[in-house]
């Protein structure tokens, strides 16, 4: 892949040693069904940090709260020393706060150009549409196509390329290789590592933690709404016995 | 044959008023999910726009083209700010209620103070007078009718299909919840997309008003006949609205023609059949 | 998303005998009706509202469908009773069946074409094919078209009841009300009334456990409508005539109304929204169009902030199913 240059991404403003998410005692409702009994973790400037778990852990009842999808949440997000918790999710993408849903959400009264332009840029520091295609080639020659109609690799690297454009500093990807061959998986793992380097802060929520290995610096277990474990991608080694415990795999 | 012209003609300008409101259904039905009785109230507020225009504040015809669609617009966006928004999250069949109930209000309103009879209304004069076309006469204000309603069809349709604005509008129709995560303000659009929406209906008034006189009744028995109109196109496209719409005002002129007794009841005649042929209407999408 | 009732309280063994006592507790009021003060022709037009609206929360209340056109079924009863006693000289109950037949017929024809459509769409079929048939029975002579037809025999019923006396009217009235309720009343509580309210929760989970949806809703709205017709059919004997204000749009409005401000889903909300209804055009009779304003604020303020309706909002108080 050849080698993009972007603009260099001055670090996220942050309050205590660089944590750009600090979330605390975060809850959670789905209507009347308690999803998230308490999370805590943090995420800091430039990292990736995994959210593992199995399914209907919460994991991504987290990513949605952060983003203030959910109507009734409690508790406490802070974003850059901003408090989210209140806010409305179109506030909280004002910030600079991006979701690539694991459902990918790709518009289907939508061409793929209006697709990708769609979210509006809400701060500086975004790329621009030469180097997204310089990461995507694929979605440069498939712009008039309808949305839906491209497979499901290419609507996933569409879902991640919109939100590149916004200047987001920090995103959350939901699921990225589920249910994508392993040639594209390899794909998305090159480019979060790129994201990555050019200093973007990433929490990712993976069930296929081979992957996850392979991007990662830190990772959370979450079960029944809560982080019961985390541990650094040094110390995932020594903890594979208990992960596989853990998911059930 | 003359008269099958005039019928036909008829028929276009009909058809003309039913694309202009079930184009305005459709894209409130898309954002907000209600079908919005009101529709036929708002429509007769719009021609007594015109007319308040005119005889009080001394502002003619082409005044009233622009300004009473924006002053509807806005008393649209009151009523959607007000009382749509929060019934926002429940059943779709309350917001059918609410504005049947509104409907009731504005039309009693008007008809305790005007009457059932009409008001009349002038045709502007730069529009006065006909053209004979050989096989026809054709009055210059009807041929206006027909063509202006059609550039604001085609308007709309580009305006959605083909603008950015309109992605919006298309992504927020689709998924409200991923468009706002995104960090567009959503509940503003819904609002001015009901705006947009009440403001074709007061435009489709305006036109209407010299033809049609302007009566607190007029409302009523046209909003029925789109409500078939838009069953029978069905909700999922915009450029189905409108071809549904002008095709049935024609079928309709054709009907009167040929057997004036059915010419009442043949759009929901069609609707029955569309109905029990293909149920999700013409252009197929599902309710 | 809400289903359309907010009054979805399961009823309980110990919830229906308290819907009993309700029950014969009305039954036992309206039965002294004629000793009271109270003008019987008011009651007696309450009744058949009262039945009407009956029918309708039926579909609604409990199979999830706003029918917006039932002023069809009370007048298509209405003139067939009508032209039955006042042309072909039918005695009465002879003349009611073929009111019944009438909204019968109808009903099952209708329902065929609505029930292919859910929700909004339904509402907005029913509305075009009462239209429909509000053009056709305008133009239609045996209807008499703007005059309606007037002047109705009321007739000896069984060849013993004299019709024209009102409290022998009013027990006659008063019967075939009690009866349609109670035959609502034990469908709501059959297993097809159950069925039908787990298709208004959730008719795709219905489907999966392998009922046929569509004939289940389909039953409920040819039963709505035929006992809607039953309503039609006793109010041509209380007014006397059967005219085109049947089949409007306004009336299906005022059905409407009726059940949301007595409560949607609630056996006796429709009974008791009807009669507050009906008085209400009384007393406003004389004031002219304001009666649509007020409806209409009545309309939006129940669906505002008093969803529920009376009987609902009193059984949510006490914790009961009414």
């Amino acid at each position: 892949m050849p080698e993009v240059t972007m603009a260099t991404r001055a670090p996220a403003a942050a309050s205590d040693a660089g944590t750009v998410l600090g979330v605390k005692s975060l809850e959670a409702w789905y209507g009347e069904s308690h999803i998230l009994h308490g999370m805590n973790f943090t995420v800091n400037a430039g990292e990736v940090v995994t959210l593992l778990g199995r399914n209907g852990a919460g994991k991504t009842t987290t990513l949605k709260s952060i983003m203030g999808m959910l109507a009734k949440r409690a508790g406490s997000v802070r974003f850059n020393n901003r408090e989210l918790i209140r806010l409305t999710s179109d506030r909280i993408a004002r910030l600079g706060v991006a979701l690539c849903p694991e459902e990918r959400g790709i518009f289907s009264s939508l061409d793929v150009r209006e697709n990708l332009l769609l979210p509006p840029v809400v701060r500086d520091g975004g790329l621009s549409l030469e180097q997204i295609f310089e990461l995507f080639p694929n979605l440069k020659e498939r712009l008039s196509s309808q949305g839906t109609k491209l497979s499901g690799g290419e609507q996933q690297m569409l879902a991640i390329a919109r939100i590149l454009r916004t200047g987001a500093s920090f995103l959350m990807l939901d699921e990225p290789t589920e249910g994508l061959a392993p040639v594209i998986i390899q794909q998305i793992g090159h480019t979060i590592a790129r994201l990555k380097k050019e200093g973007f802060t990433i929490l990712l929520v993976e069930q296929n933690f081979r992957f996850a290995s392979t991007v990662a610096d830190r990772y959370y277990v979450v079960e029944h709404g809560k982080v019961i474990d985390g541990f650094s991608n040094a110390e995932l080694p020594a903890n594979m016995d208990k992960l596989h415990g853990y998911l059930g795999v | 044959m003359q008269a099958l012209y005039a019928q036909l003609l008829v028929g276009l300008i009909n058809g003309s008023f039913y694309a202009l409101l079930s184009l305005g259904l459709a894209v409130i039905f898309g954002m907000l999910n209600i079908i919005n009785f009101a529709h036929g109230a708002l429509y007769m507020i719009g021609a007594f726009c015109a007319y308040f225009l005119l005889n009080i504040a001394g502002l003619g015809y082409w005044w009233a083209l622009l300004l009473a669609p924006i002053i509807v617009g806005i008393f649209g966006m009151v009523l959607e700010r007000t009382m749509l928004q929060w019934i926002a999250g429940l059943d779709h069949l309350y917001g059918l209620l609410l504005t049947f109930g509104l409907a009731l209000i504005l039309q009693g309103v008007f008809q305790n103070f005007f009457g059932s009879s009409g008001l009349p209304y002038a045709i502007p004069d730069q529009l006065r007078g006909g053209m004979n076309l050989g096989f026809m006469f054709l009055p210059i204000y009807r041929g206006w009718v027909v063509v202006f309603s059609l550039v604001v069809c085609i308007a709309t349709w580009f305006l959605i299909e083909r603008t950015r604005l309109g992605a919006y509008l298309r992504a927020a129709t689709e998924n409200p919840t991923l468009v706002r995560a995104f960090g567009i303000n959503v509940p503003r659009m819904i609002t001015l997309t009901y705006g947009l929406g009440v403001g074709l209906a007061a435009l489709a008034g305006v036109l209407s008003a010299p033809i049609n006189q302007v009566r607190p009744l007029m409302g009523e028995n046209i909003i029925i006949v789109v409500f078939a109109v838009v069953v029978i196109g069905g909700m999922g496209s915009i450029m189905g609205s409108i071809i549904t719409g002008f095709a049935l005002g024609v079928i309709e002129g054709l009907t009167k023609y040929f057997y004036p007794e059915a010419s009442n009841t043949v759009v929901f005649v069609l609707m029955v059949l569309v109905l029990l042929v293909k149920p999700t209407g013409l252009t197929g999408r599902a309710a | 998303m809400t289903t359309i009732t907010e009054n979805t309280v399961p009823a309980p063994p110990r919830a229906i005998r308290d819907e009993m006592i309700v029950f014969v507790i009305m039954a036992a009021l309206l039965a002294i009706v004629p000793f009271t003060g109270l003008y019987p022709f008011f009651v007696m037009q309450a009744l058949c509202f009262a039945l009407l609206a009956c029918a309708f929360n039926l579909l609604i209340g409990y199979g999830g469908l706003l029918s917006f056109g039932h002023a069809m079924f009370l007048g298509t009863a209405g003139y067939c009773t009508a032209h039955a006693l006042k042309v072909w000289g039918l005695p009465p109950m002879l003349g009611i069946l073929v009111g019944v037949a009438g909204s019968f017929v109808l009903s099952v024809v209708t329902g065929y074409i609505s029930i292919r459509r859910q929700g909004i769409y339904f509402a907005m079929i029913t509305l075009a094919l009462s239209q429909l048939l509000y053009f056709i029975y305008l133009q239609a002579p045996f209807t008499h078209g703007e005059d309606g037809i007037q002047g109705i025999p009321q007739g000896w019923m069984f060849g013993v009841l004299d019709l024209s006396k009102p409290t022998v009217l009013y027990y006659v009235v008063l019967v075939g009300f009690l009866a349609g309720f109670l035959l609502i009343f034990r469908t709501i509580n059959s297993p097809f009334g159950e069925v039908l309210k787990s298709i208004r929760e959730n008719e795709q989970r219905a489907i999966s456990l392998g009922y046929k949806t569509d004939q289940y809703k389909l039953l409920a709205f040819i039963l709505s409508g035929t006992l809607a017709g039953l309503a039609g059919s006793l109010k041509v004997f209380v007014a006397q005539n059967a005219s085109l204000t049947d089949v409007e749009v306004a009336m299906s409005g005022l059905i409407v109304l009726m059940t949301l401000v007595g409560g949607l889903g609630t056996v006796f909300g429709p009974v008791v929204g009807a009669f507050i209804i009906v008085a209400m055009q009384q007393y406003l009779a004389g004031f002219g169009q304001w009666v649509q304003v007020i409806q209409g604020t009545i309309f939006v303020a129940c669906v505002l902030l008093f969803r529920r309706g009376i009987v609902g909002e009193i059984a949510h108080f006490f914790k009961r199913s009414l």
